[in-house]
C-alpha cells in the first residue's frame, strides 16, 4: 500500500515544517474523539490529512465518559453553527495508545503524529510519561492545557492553562524530559491570550496551538428544563467550537502573532475551520498549521480534498508557491484601534441591476443605523432604495444584511486628506503632542 | 341539473369493450393538485423568506396578511401564532391557501423572482402548512361583549362567512341565510374537486362557526324564501353576499338540448358526489369560455377518463382570465386550447342530442373581434359553457333589493361596501370593484363588517 500522499497539489507545494515537525500539508485533525485510536487516525491518513494530534494521553486508569457527550447551537435549516461536548481525555489505557502510536507513525513516516498529553501539574507524572511517549517515534507532543470541562475539576487542563505560572512549569518540564518539539495548546477562557502564550515561550516551548475550546451551554431543553447535552436530568457546561468559534480564534491567533516576545513563535490555529477559505485565513494570520475537528466530525475525514484542492488552486491563482510565501500576511494590517486612519471614508453603493427591493438594508438602517437609506416607491408600487450619500457613515449594515451577494458595495472615498490616527487627531482631548 | 345528461355513459363503465376508469384511478386524479408540505418542508422553505420589509407580498394580498410575519412564525416553530397571523387577517385563510391563483398575487410580488434568485417562496403552500397544523386550545379568536346589535348576512360563501365572523367578533349577534344546503358558497361547490379535498370547505366553516354568536339558516334563497325589504325591517343591517348562480347563455338553438350543460352545474355535482364512477362522462367534450371555471371544467372532465377535451376561447391566450398555471394545469392533463374561435351552432344527433358544435373562427382588428366567415366542426358528446355568471333572476326582485343602485349587472358599493340603500352592504362576487376571488370575498366581507360596526356605534352615539 503506498501510504504517501502528495506534497504538491495543482502545481502548489502544500507542505509544511511546523517548528520542526514536517508534514506534507498544513491539514492535522486536532485532539479529538476523530483521532482516539488507530483506526480512525489511519482512516483520517489514508484520506490525505497531514498529520493529527493524538487525543490527550493520561495517567492509568483512564478516564471514564458518560453517556450522552454532545450537542449543538443549530442554524435554522439544523446547519451545525457550533459544537460542544463534555467528553474527557482518552479513555483507554495508556499501553494500548503508546502501542498503536508507534505503530501508526511506523506505518506512516510521512504524515505528522503528535500526540497530546494532559497529567497531573506535577514533575514526577511527566517525568514518567514523556519517555514512554518519546519511545514511540512521534514527532512532537502537545500539552492539554486548555481543556474546560471535568478535568479542571481535577486540577488539570484549563486549570493550569489558566494559571500562566503552571503553563511555564509544565513547558519547562516537558522541554527538560522530551526532545522533540514541544507545542502548548492554549485555553480562550481567560481574559489576555498574549499571557499564556508569553508564558510557554518563556517555558521553552516550540509552539502555541489554539484556541481549545469554549465554555459553554448551547441549549436549554424547554420541556425537561435542562441544558444539552443531558445525562439523566442533569448536565454540565462543555466546550464549544465549530464555525461559531472561528472569530474568537481568529483574533487569539492575531493577538499572538503581532505581540512583540511572541511575534515568531509558530502557532498551529484552531477553531472553527470548516474549508480551505477557513485555513488560509488562519495561515493569512501567522499560523503555521491547522487543526481541524468539528469540521471533519459532521462531514467525515473526506473533507480535506476539498480543502487541499481549494487551497491550492487559490494559491496558485495567487502565484502563490508555499504557504511560506502567504503566511502571516494579514499580520501587519490587522492593529490596534488608535492607528487606524480616521480620514479614511466608504460610503455604500447599491447595485440597482442586482436589488431584488427587499427592503432588509433600509430598514435596518432607518430603525438602528443612521437613516441613510431612502426608500422610494414610484407610482407603479416598484420599490427602489438608495443610498444618501451624505449621511452614510460607512458602517457595512446595509451589505451584511443584504441577502445578494455584490449587491451592495463599499466604495472607499476620494477624501484628499493625509493619514490621520487618533492619536493625531485633533478631535481626541487626550492627544499627544507629535 | 337543469340539462340533461343522462344519455351520457358513467366514468366507471365498460363501453363497447373499453374499461372506465378505475375507482385507483379516480381517486388519485382528484386527490390533492398540490400535494400539503411536510414539516421538513416547511421548516426548509420558511428560511427562504427574506422577512423583506414593507414586502410585496402583503401589498398584493388581497387580504393584507402580514405573510413575513407568518413565515418567520413558521421558521420559529410557532405554527400555533403563523396561523393565527393568518386567519386574524383572513379568517379563511387555510381555503385561500388551497384556491388563491397567488402565481398572480403574493408568490408573483416575491422578490425571490428576482434573476439573480431561484423561485419565489411558495407562499400559498406555506399558508396551508400553518392553518393545517394549527392545534388551538379553542377558537383562537373571542367575541366582544354582545352589543344587543343583529345583523343578516345573506349568502355562506366566503363573503357571507367572513362577515360573519368579523361581525360576531365585534360583538353582534348575526343571522346567515343561505339558500343551498351546505355553507361554504364555492368552496364547497364551485372549486375543482382536487383543489380542496377532504371534505375541507365544510371543516372550515365548522372552525369559522366557533366563535359563537352566529346563527345558521339553509335552505333560504333571496327572492324566494326570504325578501331584502323584510331583512331590513327585521334586522339592523344587512350584509349581502350573493353568489353569481345563473350561468351565461351561449344564444343558440339547440342551448337546451341533451348534452349541454353550463360548467358550474356539473361542477357542483363533481363536488357533492360520493362515487365518482357514477357521474356521466363525456369522452369527447367541449369546453366554452376562458376562466378559471372553464380550466376546472376541462381538467376535471379529463381526469374522469374523457379522450378529447378542447376548450373553445374566442380571443386568444393572452386574453385568457384564467392565469397561465391554470392554463398549464389543463394543458398538462391533455386538454386542447383552441383559440379565435366562437361557437355558431350546436350540432345535434337524430335523437336531439348534442353530437357535436360549429365554430366560426375570429380575429381582432383594433381590439375588435370580428368573424371570419370560415367554420369548421368539433364533434362532442357534450358541450360546456363556462362563459360567465349573473344573478339569480329573482334574487334582486323584491321592492327593497330592486332599488339597489348597480354597477352594470352588479350591486354599487361605496369604499366601504355600503351599497345605495342605508343600513345594508354588500361584498364579494354580488358587487363590482376587485376581481372575484375567495380572497378578495373574505376581504369586503371582513371590511364591510367593520363598516357594519362604524356605522351601528355610530348611530348609537347619536341616539
Amino acid at each position: 500500500m503506498n501510504t504517501r500522499t502528495d506534497h504538491l497539489v495543482n502545481g502548489v507545494d502544500l507542505s509544511i515544517d511546523f517548528a520542526g515537525i514536517k508534514s506534507p500539508n498544513p491539514f492535522w485533525l486536532a485532539s479529538a474523539p476523530p483521532t482516539d485510536k488507530a483506526y480512525n487516525v489511519e482512516r483520517a491518513y489514508r484520506a490525505g490529512w497531514g498529520g493529527v494530534v493524538w487525543k490527550t494521553l493520561g495517567e492509568d486508569p483512564p478516564a471514564v465518559n458518560v453517556s450522552s457527550r454532545y450537542s449543538a447551537h443549530f442554524g435554522k435549516n439544523r446547519e451545525v453553527l457550533g459544537f460542544n461536548n463534555i467528553e474527557l481525555i482518552t479513555d483507554r489505557s495508556l499501553a494500548i495508545n503508546l502501542e498503536e502510536i508507534a505503530r501508526v507513525k511506523r506505518d506512516w513516516p510521512d504524515r505528522a503524529l503528535i500526540v497530546s498529553i494532559m497529567v497531573p501539574c506535577e514533575e514526577a507524572a511527566w517525568q514518567h510519561i514523556l519517555p514512554l511517549v518519546e519511545a514511540t517515534g512521534a514527532d512532537g507532543i502537545e500539552l492539554n492545557l486548555g481543556c474546560p470541562h471535568g478535568m479542571p475539576e481535577r486540577g488539570m487542563g484549563a486549570a493550569v492553562g489558566q494559571n500562566p505560572d503552571l503553563i511555564e512549569q509544565v513547558a519547562r518540564w516537558c522541554k527538560q524530559y522530551y526532545s522533540k518539539p514541544v507545542i502548548v495548546k492554549l485555553t480562550p477562557n481567560i481574559t489576555d491570550i498574549r499571557v499564556a502564550a508569553q508564558a510557554a515561550l518563556r517555558g521553552g516551548a516550540d509552539a502555541v496551538s489554539l484556541i481549545n475550546t469554549i465554555n459553554s451551554i448551547t441549549s436549554i431543553d424547554l420541556d425537561n428544563m435542562v441544558a444539552k447535552p443531558t445525562v439523566g436530568q442533569q448536565s454540565t457546561h462543555g466546550g464549544y467550537c465549530g464555525s461559531a468559534v472561528k472569530p474568537i480564534a481568529l483574533n487569539m491567533v492575531a493577538e499572538i502573532a503581532r505581540d512583540a516576545p511572541t511575534r515568531d513563535l509558530p502557532i498551529s490555529g484552531i477553531g472553527g475551520i470548516s474549508d480551505w477559505r477557513d485555513a488560509a485565513e488562519f495561515v493569512a494570520l501567522g499560523a503555521g498549521s491547522v487543526q481541524v475537528c468539528t469540521a471533519a466530525m459532521l462531514h467525515g475525514f473526506r473533507i480535506v480534498e476539498e480543502m487541499k484542492d481549494g487551497l491550492s488552486r487559490w494559491m496558485a491563482e495567487q502565484g502563490y508557491r508555499s504557504l511560506d510565501e502567504f503566511s502571516g500576511k494579514a499580520v501587519a494590517n490587522t492593529t490596534d484601534w488608535k492607528h487606524l486612519d480616521m480620514n479614511f471614508k466608504t460610503i455604500a453603493h447599491i447595485d440597482q441591476d442586482k436589488c431584488i427591493s427587499c427592503g432588509r438594508c433600509y430598514i435596518a438602517c432607518e430603525d438602528t443605523s443612521h437613516q441613510s437609506i431612502a426608500q422610494l416607491i414610484d407610482a407603479s408600487g416598484a420599490r427602489r432604495y438608495e443610498v444618501i450619500e451624505e449621511e452614510c457613515v460607512g458602517c457595512n449594515l446595509c451589505q451584511i444584511t443584504c441577502p445578494v451577494q455584490d449587491c451592495i458595495s463599499m466604495l472607499p472615498q476620494q477624501t484628499g486628506k493625509p493619514y490621520m490616527s487618533w492619536d493625531q487627531d485633533p478631535r481626541n482631548p487626550f492627544r499627544q503632542a507629535s | 341539473m337543469k340539462h340533461d345528461l343522462t344519455h351520457l355513459p358513467r366514468a366507471g363503465d365498460t363501453v363497447a369493450g373499453r374499461p372506465g376508469t378505475s375507482p385507483e384511478a379516480l381517486e388519485a386524479n382528484f386527490s390533492d393538485l398540490h400535494p400539503p408540505l411536510n414539516p421538513r418542508q416547511a421548516m426548509i422553505e420558511s428560511q427562504r423568506c427574506l422577512y423583506c420589509y414593507d414586502a410585496p407580498c402583503v401589498e398584493a394580498c388581497p387580504s393584507d396578511i402580514d405573510i413575513p410575519r407568518f413565515i418567520r412564525q413558521i421558521s420559529e416553530d410557532n405554527i400555533d401564532g403563523a396561523a393565527h397571523t393568518i386567519l386574524e387577517q383572513n379568517i379563511l385563510g387555510g381555503s385561500c391557501a388551497r384556491v388563491c391563483p397567488t402565481e398572480i398575487l403574493c408568490e408573483q410580488r416575491c422578490v425571490r423572482n428576482h434573476d439573480a434568485e431561484c423561485q419565489p417562496v411558495l407562499i400559498g403552500l406555506l399558508q396551508r402548512y400553518a392553518t393545517d397544523h394549527a392545534r388551538f386550545d379553542g377558537h383562537p379568536f373571542q367575541r366582544a361583549a354582545d352589543s344587543g346589535y343583529q345583523v343578516a348576512v345573506v349568502g355562506a360563501g366566503p363573503a357571507g362567512l367572513a362577515c360573519a365572523h368579523r361581525l360576531a367578533m365585534l360583538g353582534h349577534r348575526v343571522t346567515v341565510f343561505e339558500a343551498e344546503a351546505k355553507p361554504g358558497g364555492l368552496n364547497e361547490y364551485g372549486i375543482a374537486r382536487y383543489k380542496m379535498t377532504d371534505d375541507f370547505a365544510r371543516k372550515e366553516v365548522e372552525f369559522l362557526l366557533e366563535i359563537g354568536g352566529i346563527e345558521m339558516r339553509y335552505g333560504q334563497r333571496l327572492g324566494h324564501d326570504l325578501s331584502l325589504a323584510q331583512l331590513h325591517s327585521d334586522y339592523d343591517s344587512v350584509f349581502l353576499g350573493l353568489g353569481l348562480g345563473a350561468s351565461r347563455q351561449l344564444g343558440l338553438t339547440g342551448e337546451d338540448a341533451p348534452g349541454l350543460a353550463a360548467a358550474v352545474d356539473y361542477i357542483k355535482i363533481l363536488r357533492q358526489s360520493d362515487d365518482l364512477a357514477q357521474l356521466p362522462l363525456a369522452r369527447r367534450c367541449v369546453v366554452i369560455g376562458a376562466g378559471n371555471t372553464a380550466i376546472d371544467m376541462a381538467t376535471q372532465m379529463a381526469r374522469l377518463g374523457a379522450d378529447e377535451v378542447t376548450l373553445v376561447y374566442r380571443r386568444g391566450v393572452e386574453a385568457m382570465s384564467a392565469t397561465g398555471h391554470e392554463q398549464e394545469i389543463a394543458k398538462a392533463n391533455g386538454v386542447r386550447m383552441l383559440t379565435w374561435a366562437t361557437p355558431r351552432e350546436v350540432l345535434l344527433d337524430a335523437e336531439g342530442r348534442v353530437s357535436g358544435m360549429r365554430f366560426e373562427r375570429t380575429h381582432a382588428t383594433e381590439g375588435q373581434l370580428q368573424g371570419t366567415g370560415e367554420t369548421f366542426e368539433v364533434e362532442a358528446d357534450a358541450i360546456f359553457k363556462a362563459i360567465g355568471q349573473g344573478f339569480d333572476g329573482d334574487s334582486l326582485s323584491d321592492p327593497a333589493a330592486s332599488e339597489l343602485a348597480r354597477d352594470g349587472e352588479r350591486i354599487r358599493v361605496d369604499d366601504a361596501f355600503r351599497t345605495s340603500l342605508p343600513r345594508v352592504y354588500a361584498g364579494g362576487d354580488c358587487v363590482a370593484p376587485g376581481q372575484d376571488l375567495t380572497v378578495q370575498a373574505v376581504q369586503h366581507g371582513k371590511l364591510a363588517a367593520h363598516a357594519i360596526h362604524q356605522d351601528l356605534l355610530a348611530k348609537q352615539e347619536a341616539a
